[in-house]
């Protein structure tokens, strides 16, 4: 289902490409030995290269080539063996060399794809267009003092991946499944934590509409710096609707480059510079190209880790778990290791049931990750063992897993404690069920004559009696041996 | 080529070089010059001739992903014209 | 002039290893002496107080047979290379008071061999100029008068390091060298002047001015003088990418080989018509020189010539006008207050950059802005490497090329400041090679009618300085020229 925006003179779709700013994980900055890692005061983790001060060369850090070129496996593209650093000229406070290095003619890597799964169980292929390499600029803070603005050089140099997307997205449903999956795929290569709130994952997103049915590319408008994937769906839509207001009512839409305000639900232009920017890119002079061999990829392709939609291929296949389910499941890397252990030698279904349901569900009260999670794999896979050899029933395991979360205990230890094994000696519950019939013997008739519903009745007593340790499946069978007529 | 005096403020705004107005003739006139100078490169044939990527044939020098630098905020901040707490400080920009 | 600042560094190494004299008596000499010829302007920033506790060092490693190749030797540091603690201008206003907190590589491997640094010298604005005469802070004087004893200038940009040299103020100097601003000037003043293989020397620490042009060297009295100079600066540095994991080799020990068989390349187009009569006269005694040393003289062809000072011109500034776009006034140097972010840039650059520099990083910013790229600084950049194959070409048939070092003798002060371009012309027979990253080296041959020095500039190719000083030597020792009497 494809979407469309109603407008007066027709219908309108969208045309989405989206550009991510992920930070590389790596010790030290891209060209420069200071670290990344933040903690420290205010210009803590600057080098004078970082700086932009006089005389200073940029050295690259093989470890950021290595990211790049293993982002852009996992993004199936090409690697280019040969790619060329160029300078991006601007100036800007939190530009300190007044030149960010950038790749420009000649990225490190090249066109790649990313799948899509929707909601409904189809999966679309969205292009890559390309991937570059380059270095991040400092912070800006405006709000510490009434006439200046502080600079903080510490992100200065911090190795960016610039994704640039081909404008193949058509839906803000879409442009958030893209960065979902980019996101999960950027985890699991370990090469990005996408972590958009902190900023260490930032998107623009470059939004046009046209009539549905025309294949033109109508002048796009960009919008900068949202820092979460639904602010990046809502910018889109007003975004959008902003257009098609604009050409239905006769208007044309200018290029530039916008603010999404999530406050307002609104996109507004930033303090458009008259000057245009002329970045008057050219190779970088303190650089060489850069180059790597065959060997260079194929080591790093030897040491993927298997990728978010190969896991959910071998889940589906291996496990019969439903595309959905296998699609929860692999979302974050840490969940699909978890579900693994659990259901390994066991039901993998049951296994998905309760570590979708039931352990999710406690992890998301508890506001935590699985890495916090009270409850191991182990355990749970244990839990899950107690059902499958009917010690506990279903119902009862739920309980127990209750405890779990709050003790942090295992499975046997709690059953144990709690006496809460079931019971499955067919002695006890011929026991217990001769006493109800003996008890309700009017019940007994009316079943007899033909009152069906009347079983579950007489299971609620059962298990009622039983302090709900009665293994129900044995207790049916049983029941329905005796009244039988 | 010949640089009007609107294409050199536009270069002298790229350039962040305030030129004064009464300046603009004369500089447009050295440019123009010095650019008309350099236009004979356009007799010379360049087809399938690569462009000298730098001033060297050697290869890239790749570092160690090793924390060399940094952790020293005073050095780095020792030259600023206005700084504060261990900030550099611009006029507040808008954005 | 006393008998210490006479001295060769050859000799001066000569004489403090057997204690005829120290490190402090030689430095202290030279302190005298800079202070004699103030009216040269040579230094921007002299440092006599580093210089004599340097000195002092020195002197405790020469008593502990500690010698380092350049030890106790007095010399100026051009005031592009950053030394920490010690101001460094660029000869500029918009590096008001930086004072580095790093040294760079090439002066840390020269405070490592023992120099002493008298103190920072004066050079035109960002090294660019071929006359420093662009300098915030004044012109220099070359030693050298004209006649009726006119000004004249030394030379840039490395002006102030060869006019301290030639008037025996410093026993060594550092210059750089982009399009010739270490030879031109060395033919100015009269001494010899060496611009490396590009990626010899570490560019680390230095002021940017053309990365892909700039080249830290030495500026010396005698032709061993610069190898000995030349092995202490030069060596791979992981800091700079752009240099040259190649080894040194020892440059002094190829001096006396001669150039017996050697092939010396005379290029026909380094004489136009209208060439200085005495600078043509000069190239072929020099030419004669070599004959009669045993080398072969061999007529060769440069083809592309006469677009290597168009090609400059349109890279230098380009790549300039990147560089010194972190002169802003936000992280060190001069501030001017503006209203807003820009207007502080645009007032402090303004205020802060000399004409020279301004005008180059325009048409930097021209030749690098859209819808101009392809047509100036791409072209210049094929351009190069046609210039770069010229040479190749040429160094099939021939070891070394032999052509004049400057158009013209030094001239005076005022000249040629009408015209940017005339400028330019200067650079004519040293920015071929600048472009194609090849060594040369200027050495002072003879004098000109009026009795003004003038330069023969030898060329090899990438990483053969040894060949190149072969050469250098051969006419060292035939021309026999005088220096500035004491």
């Amino acid at each position: 289902m494809s979407y469309v925006i109603k407008g007066e003179t027709g219908e309108w779709e969208v045309v989405i490409g989206l550009e991510v700013h992920a930070q590389v994980i790596s010790q030290a900055k891209l060209f420069s030995g200071a670290p990344t890692e933040f903690g420290g005061g205010p210009n803590a983790q600057v080098s004078f290269i970082d700086a932009g001060m006089p005389g200073m060369l940029p050295v690259i850090n093989e470890r950021c080539v290595e990211q790049a070129v293993r982002t852009g496996l996992g993004l199936k593209a090409k690697i280019n063996k040969k790619s060329v650093f160029a300078r991006k000229n601007y100036f800007y406070a939190d530009l300190p060399q007044g030149y960010q290095i950038s790749q420009y003619e000649l990225p490190v890597v090249g066109e790649g794809e990313i799948i899509l799964d929707m909601p409904d169980g189809s999966s679309r292929s969205v292009g890559i267009e390309r991937l570059h390499l380059e270095q991040d600029a400092g912070k800006s803070i405006h709000d510490m003092y009434p006439n200046k603005t502080f600079i903080d050089l510490n992100r200065s140099g911090v190795a960016l991946m610039e994704i640039v997307s081909k404008p193949d997205l058509r839906s803000p449903e879409e442009a958030g499944q893209y960065l979902r999956k980019l996101r999960a795929i950027l985890r699991y290569l370990g090469t990005c934590d996408g972590n958009m709130e902190e900023g260490s994952m930032r998107c623009d997103a470059n939004v046009s509409v046209r009539p549905v049915g025309s294949s033109e590319l109508r002048t796009r408008c960009e919008i900068k710096n949202v820092n979460s994937v639904r602010f990046v769906m809502q910018a889109i839509e007003h975004e959008a609707m902003r257009h098609v207001d604009v050409y239905e009512s006769g208007g044309t839409i200018d290029q530039e480059t916008r603010l999404y305000d999530s406050n307002k639900g609104e996109t507004r232009s930033m303090r458009s510079k008259e000057f245009a920017h002329d970045y008057r890119y050219f190779p970088d002079p303190d650089l060489l190209p850069l180059e790597f061999d065959d060997a260079f990829v194929e080591k790093i392709k030897a040491n993927l880790p298997e990728l978010p939609d190969e896991k959910k291929e071998r889940f589906i296949n291996e496990y019969g778990l439903t595309p959905y389910d296998a699609g929860v499941l692999i979302a974050e890397q840490e969940n699909a290791l978890y579900f693994e252990e659990v259901a390994k030698g066991r039901d993998a279904k049951q296994a998905a049931n309760w570590v979708m349901t039931n352990l999710f569900g406690a992890l998301n009260k508890l506001g935590v990750g699985i890495a916090e999670s009270p409850v191991s794999a182990k355990d749970l896979g244990r839990l899950v063992d107690l059902i499958a050899d009917n010690t506990i029933s279903g119902r009862m395991a739920k309980e127990v897993f209750e405890v779990m979360v709050d003790s942090g205990k295992a499975p046997d230890a709690i059953v144990e404690e709690r006496g809460m094994k079931q019971i499955s000696d067919t002695g006890p519950i011929e026991e217990a069920i001769d006493k109800i019939m003996a008890e309700n013997p009017d019940k007994v008739e009316d079943f007899r004559g033909g009152k069906d519903k009347l079983m579950g009745w007489f299971v609620g007593r059962v298990m009622k009696a039983t302090q709900g340790k009665a293994n129900p499946g044995m207790v049916s069978e049983i029941l329905k041996k005796k009244l039988a007529p | 080529m010949s640089l009007d005096k609107a294409t050199v403020r536009k270069i002298a705004t790229l350039a962040r070089i305030d030129v004064p107005d009464a300046d603009l003739e004369h500089l447009s006139k050295e440019l123009s010059h010095i650019l008309g100078w350099i236009e004979q490169l356009s007799e010379v044939d360049t087809d399938n001739v690569a462009p000298m990527s730098g001033g060297t044939d050697l290869k890239l020098n790749w570092r160690k992903d090793e924390v060399t630098d940094g952790g020293q905020p005073e050095k780095v901040l020792a030259n600023a014209p206005d700084p504060q707490d261990d900030f550099f400080t611009v006029p507040k920009v808008v954005e | 002039m006393s008998e210490l600042t006479n001295l060769t560094i050859a000799e001066a190494r000569d004489k403090l290893s057997k204690k005829e004299t120290s490190a402090v008596e030689l430095t202290e000499a030279h302190i005298a002496a800079i202070e004699a010829a103030k009216d040269l302007n040579a230094f921007i920033t002299p440092s006599p107080d580093v210089a004599i506790e340097r000195a002092r060092q020195s002197d405790q490693r020469l008593q502990k047979g500690e010698a380092g190749l350049m030890e106790g030797i007095p010399i100026g540091m051009k005031d592009l290379f950053c030394t920490e603690g010690v101001l460094t201008t660029a000869a500029s206003h918009i590096l008001d008071g930086f004072t580095p907190p790093y040294e760079s590589t090439v002066s840390q491997k020269l405070r490592d061999a023992g120099s002493i640094m008298l103190g920072k010298m004066n050079l035109d604005e960002f090294a660019m100029g071929s006359s420093n005469t662009t300098s915030y802070y004044g012109n220099v004087k070359n030693p050298w008068k004209g006649q009726g004893g006119k000004d004249l200038v030394p030379g840039g940009s490395s002006g102030g390091s060869a006019a301290a040299v030639a008037a025996h103020i410093a026993m060594a100097a550092t210059g750089t060298d982009t399009g010739g601003s270490i030879r031109q000037p060395a033919a100015f003043c009269g001494i010899v002047g060496v611009k490396p293989t590009y990626g010899r020397c570490s560019r680390w620490g230095i002021v940017a001015f053309a990365s892909s042009l700039d080249q830290a060297g030495p500026m010396t009295r005698t032709v061993r003088d610069a190898a000995i100079m030349l092995k202490a600066m030069s060596g791979f540095d992981p800091k700079d990418s752009t240099s040259a994991p190649v080894e040194v080799p020892d440059f002094e020990a190829s001096l006396g080989k001669g150039v017996k068989g050697l092939r010396i390349g005379i290029p026909k187009e380094y004489r136009p018509e209208g060439l200085n009569a005495d600078v043509a006269a000069l190239w072929d005694k020099g030419m004669q020189w070599l004959k009669d040393a045993g080398a072969e003289l061999v007529d060769i062809s440069l083809p592309h010539t006469q677009f290597a000072l168009p090609t400059y011109y349109i890279v230098a500034p380009a790549e300039a006008s990147s560089n010194l776009a972190r002169y802003d006034g936000v992280r060190y140097g001069l501030r001017v207050d503006g209203g807003s972010l820009d207007e502080m840039y645009s007032k402090t650059r303004a205020a802060g950059f000399g004409a020279e520099v301004k005008r180059r990083i325009m048409i930097g910013t021209y030749v690098l802005s859209a819808g101009y790229y392809d047509a100036y600084y791409l072209k210049a950049q094929k351009v190069r490497t046609l210039i770069y194959k010229d040479f190749t070409d040429a160094f099939e048939s021939v070891d070394a090329i032999l052509t004049p070092t400057a158009p013209t003798p030094a001239f005076a002060a005022g000249e040629k400041e009408d015209d940017p371009v005339a400028m330019y012309l200067n650079d004519v027979f040293t920015v071929p090679a600048s472009l194609a990253g090849i060594p040369g080296a200027s050495v002072p041959a003879g004098l000109s009618s009026e009795g003004l020095p003038l330069g023969l500039q030898i060329l090899t190719k990438r990483w053969d300085e040894e060949t190149m000083f072969r050469v250098c030597q051969v006419l060292e020792d035939a021309a026999q020229f005088p220096g500035l009497t004491p």
